[in-house]
């Protein structure tokens, strides 16, 4: 029992140190804000991390891993972190408190619910993250990033980045 | 083990036609005709490379021969490798890009959600992410083909000129090899057949609105599968290799 209630704490511990990571190419956000830290759990004295891409070909994946194992390694524990594809990320797992940020940071986040396949191809109202007005418009599909399209407010003039769904 | 080759094999030249497709596209990088292709070209790149390392990730784990990702990709010489002649194919005009894209993007798409109801376990993981992927390409492409095909005098002439060079070499995307054949009887991958009637229907519902018509197709370009390539592709490999070739070994 004694055993058991240490080893949950170690890996509250560990899940907060991995969680608190943030991701490379969008700081503003942690792995856990954006769903793709699945589990942390130890075994044998091992912390395991799970983490999952969030599209096949992501140029972060490598470092979004390494950072994670550097942070639990330098917080004293034993590491290994290991990639799960399934079920696959989607950008409905960012969390609410992760959209707020990126909203804050100046990125339109995805809108929510709508990551099924069809409804990929509907049309989304997507806000800008400046003034918040509806009358936006795409300019390119593909940003600056995998993950994000690039767009201009018709309101305040300003292009943002919207964090599209997948 | 023996067993388990011809699927090797098959994982091989998927992974195949994805990078060198992948190669190919990147190859616009810093060419494109405006910023936002200059974006969405590499984009797409890295989403075929993922699925590339994907695939070469899991054949090297069934081989479990020691081999990696990277000596599939960089180590091999032009008749080891099984794409398509189709994506070898030196990228042209944007219109002929987007259209090859197009044809492929399609392809892929019926072939992942095939897998998804039917296929081997782990492609099924790669299919969930790579489904949604090709998505956007579809959607991109698609809308390029009719802006194109519906535009000028001189866009609708290069659609229907990159029409007519690159559909010759779309049969091969349904070639059944006979590893091909042994995988679809094991279940671990669709066949290519079935497939053939919604992409035609894919392509026809897209020709129609950008004013094109299907060519007939009196000869049909085949030869990749069984690694017999263009002239182009050993220029193309002298690139990618090159790092490999120069620097034996060298890791980042």
């Amino acid at each position: 029992m004694v055993a058991r209630a240490a080893v949950d704490f170690e890996e509250s511990r560990a899940w907060t140190i991995a969680a608190a990571v943030p991701d490379p190419e969008v700081p503003c956000v942690t792995v856990a804000d954006l769903g793709i830290l699945r589990s942390v759990h130890i075994e044998k004295n091992t912390v395991i991390a799970k983490l999952t891409p969030t599209y096949s070909g992501c140029p972060a994946v490598l470092a979004i891993e390494l950072a994670v194992e550097t942070a639990l390694l330098e917080a004293g524990f034993d590491a290994r972190v290991e990639r799960v594809l399934s079920p696959a990320w989607t950008t409905d797992w960012i969390t609410k408190d992760g959209r707020e940020k990126l909203r804050e940071y100046g990125i339109a986040p995805p809108v929510n619910g709508s990551a099924s396949k069809l409804s990929l191809f509907g049309k989304v109202d997507v806000t800008c993250p400046r003034c918040a007005s509806t009358n936006t418009e795409k300019l390119s599909e593909f940003g600056s990033t995998a993950c994000k399209a690039h767009y201009r407010c018709l309101s305040c003039s300003e292009p943002f980045d919207y964090f599209k769904c997948i | 083990m023996s067993a388990k080759t011809p699927f090797i094999n098959v994982l091989i030249s998927l992974g195949d036609d994805h990078l060198i497709l992948g190669h190919r596209l990147s190859e616009w990088c810093g060419h494109a005709p405006m910023l936002e292709e200059d974006l969405s070209m590499p984009n797409m790149a890295l989403d075929l490379l993922g699925q590339a390392r994907n695939l070469y990730g899991y054949a090297v784990e069934l081989e479990a021969e020691g081999r990696t990702e990277d000596d599939i990709a960089f180590l091999r010489t032009d008749r080891e490798y099984k794409n398509i002649l189709m994506v070898e194919r030196p990228n042209g005009d944007f219109a002929h890009t987007m259209l090859r894209q197009f044809y492929f993007a399609v392809y892929m798409q019926l072939f992942w959600d095939d897998v998804l109801a039917n296929g081997d376990a782990r492609l099924k993981e790669f299919a969930a992410k790579a489904t949604k992927e090709l998505a956007y390409h579809i959607r991109h492409c698609g809308e390029w083909l009719v802006r194109l095909g519906d535009g000028t005098e001189e866009s609708a002439e290069r659609m229907k000129a990159a029409v007519d060079a690159l559909h010759p070499y779309t049969n091969e995307l349904f070639d059944i090899t006979p590893d091909f054949n042994t995988c679809i009887e094991d279940e671990l991958v669709p066949n290519p057949e079935t497939l053939r009637k919604d992409w035609n229907t894919a392509i026809q519902q897209i020709f129609r609105q950008a004013f094109l018509v299907v060519p007939n197709v009196q000869f049909p370009q085949t030869g990749g599968r069984t690694g017999h390539h263009t002239e182009a592709f050993g220029h193309l490999l002298s690139e990618l290799q090159y790092m490999q070739r120069a620097y034996p070994g060298l890791t980042w």
